[in-house]
């Protein structure tokens, strides 16, 4: 099985879905220990994208994630704009003009999406940030694209559980980027609104190959 | 709750729209993508400056658009910063050649998405520099935040970084004294109550009736902790007493006083925290030579204030008095 542009555009619109629904969920922990802007700016960001798939069909996975980074980078704000943006526009440049991605290159544009984000952000694991879900996302798509595993589904499968467990795991955590910073100790026993997010972008996907 | 909005998507549409009803002979405003520009810009030979943030703070930045300050202002969504496809435009209009000087609040947001416009700026043949405000002692700068935050302090770098540009300083030159003014000014704000985000519909944290959250921002996030309620007196001793340490003040200094209402304060109770502050300066040898009161950086209707200390020069001094005229700052025209 391999992953074609049908499959980007129903994960873009499964993630517009999942932000609208969980909306009021991520203002709620940006809340918290942010500014409660959070579930809004993704909300607004993602309904941008799917109006822009309404205007034309992109023709690869690449093109949809370039015109999804290009939307998210004009129209979030706040880090996330930028944050999100990067990471579709590297993971768009890392699948280049394939019509087709199997479970190697989809393991190469989850890692090249992480990077974009802790280039642009300068986070680290245990920060309290997206990175949180990314890094163990990327790790255990990587572990199983690297077990010869041809079934990319399965490679979406295990990115999404770790990155699942990549936002909970901020929950013991102190911030020491983003907003929640500011609080110091007082940020630990919240659950990061960015991590979140990335988990639900994560589990889109899985929905879309599903 | 109860806000006197039409709905909560067109807040900053509709807020923008009346500005530029009320001002329309100060500023012009763009729509689409949002932002607000000094009648006259780009003004012939001026090193063009550029402010912008979250909205909810009014009257920053829009407020300050106009001559001797900001030529332009790029408002973001509620407590979101702008994006780079309203900063780039606002850039290169009010660009006369001489090039422009982004003022930038330190948050994650603000500062992301300022960097990506100026490199777009850059790469449009617009040389940009980028004051980067920080005054906020509430926060440790340390490896292990995000850094100090940018709050009352903006309002100064933008007046006096503003008065700079006008008198025909060159863009390093006006960069400099906006860096200047940063590096002099320092910051601490308490919050009596939160403030609700419109579209997020809750008050931005919980606070008993008898409790207090001292060293807030200004985007309605929690401050570092929460004391028992106080009077007046005690609580202006609590903000000072930080910014007095962090800013080396000594014997002989002069100072410029800014008591900041958080945008549910009666100016009376800033003029009863004012006074205070005038005492433990004048304790700590420092002469009070120039004053601003009232509500110029808030965070909707959250009750509260700021206190900031700038320590000033002679050259500080004669630009905070040069001419200014925007809406909400006018004086010597």
């Amino acid at each position: 099985m391999h992953l074609d542009v049908n499959w980007a555009v129903k994960w873009l619109t499964l993630c517009a879905q999942a932000m609208a629904e969980h909306r009021v969920e991520l203002i709620e922990l940006d809340r918290a220990i942010g500014d409660s802007d959070h579930g809004e700016n993704m909300d607004r960001g993602f309904q941008a994208v799917l109006a822009k798939l309404g205007e034309s069909t992109p023709e690869t996975p690449g093109a949809a994630l370039k015109m999804t980074a290009m939307t998210l980078m004009s129209k979030v704000g706040g880090a996330a704009g930028p944050l999100y943006g990067t990471a579709f526009l590297r993971a768009a440049t890392a699948l280049g003009d394939s019509a087709e991605i199997d479970a190697a290159a989809l393991a190469a544009a989850l890692a090249a999406a992480r990077d974009g984000i802790v280039a642009r952000g300068k986070a680290e694991s245990g920060d309290k940030t997206m990175v949180d879900a990314w890094t163990p996302a990327v790790d255990a798509a990587r572990a199983a694209a690297d077990g010869g595993s041809t079934n990319v589904l399965g490679v979406l499968v295990a990115a999404a559980e770790a990155a699942e467990a990549g936002a909970v795991s901020t929950d013991p955590m102190v911030a020491r980027k983003g907003r929640a910073s500011y609080l110091g100790e007082r940020s630990a026993g919240h659950r990061d609104p960015g991590a979140v997010s990335s988990a639900l972008i994560l589990r889109a996907a899985v929905g879309a190959a599903a | 709750m109860k806000k006197l909005i039409n709905d909560p998507k067109a807040v900053v549409q509709e807020t923008v729209q009346g500005f530029g009803l009320a001002h329309a002979g100060l500023v012009n405003v763009s729509e689409d993508p949002i932002y607000i520009t000094r009648k006259d810009a780009p003004v012939a030979g001026k090193v063009g400056l550029v402010s912008g943030g979250g909205s909810g703070h009014e009257p920053l930045h829009a407020g300050y658009v106009g001559r001797g300050m900001l030529d332009a202002a790029v408002p973001g969504a509620v407590f979101t910063s702008p994006t780079p496809d309203q900063i780039l435009p606002a850039t290169l209009a009010v660009n006369s050649g001489a090039g422009v000087v982004h003022i930038v609040k330190n948050y994650t947001g603000d500062v992301l998405n300022f960097e990506t416009a100026a490199e777009l700026a850059e790469a449009e043949g617009v040389s940009v520099r980028t004051v980067l405000v920080n005054d906020d002692v509430a926060v440790e700068d340390s490896l292990y935040t995000a850094g100090r935050r940018g709050v009352g302090g903006t309002v100064l770098v933008e007046k006096i970084a503003g008065a700079a540009a006008e008198r025909g300083d060159d863009l390093d030159a006006v960069a400099a004294v906006g860096e200047r003014v940063n590096a002099n000014v320092r910051t601490m704000g308490v919050a009596l109550s939160a403030c609700t985000v419109p579209h997020a519909g809750k008050p931005s944290f919980d606070l008993a009736e008898d409790e207090i959250e001292i060293g807030i921002g200004i985007h309605g996030e929690p401050g570092r902790h929460r004391i028992a309620m106080e009077n007046a007196d005690s609580i202006t001793n609590r903000l000072l007493e930080p910014v007095l340490a962090d800013l080396k003040i000594a014997s002989g200094d002069k100072v410029l006083l800014f008591v900041n209402g958080m945008g549910g304060t009666p100016l009376s109770e800033l003029y009863i925290v004012y006074r205070r502050a005038v005492q433990v300066l004048a304790d700590a040898g420092a002469t009070v030579e120039r004053s601003l009161v009232g509500n110029y950086i808030t965070a909707l209707e959250m009750q509260g204030c700021s206190i900031s200390v700038l320590r000033l020069d002679d050259e500080l001094t004669e630009l905070w008095d040069a001419p200014v005229h925007t809406a909400a700052l006018r004086w010597g025209v």
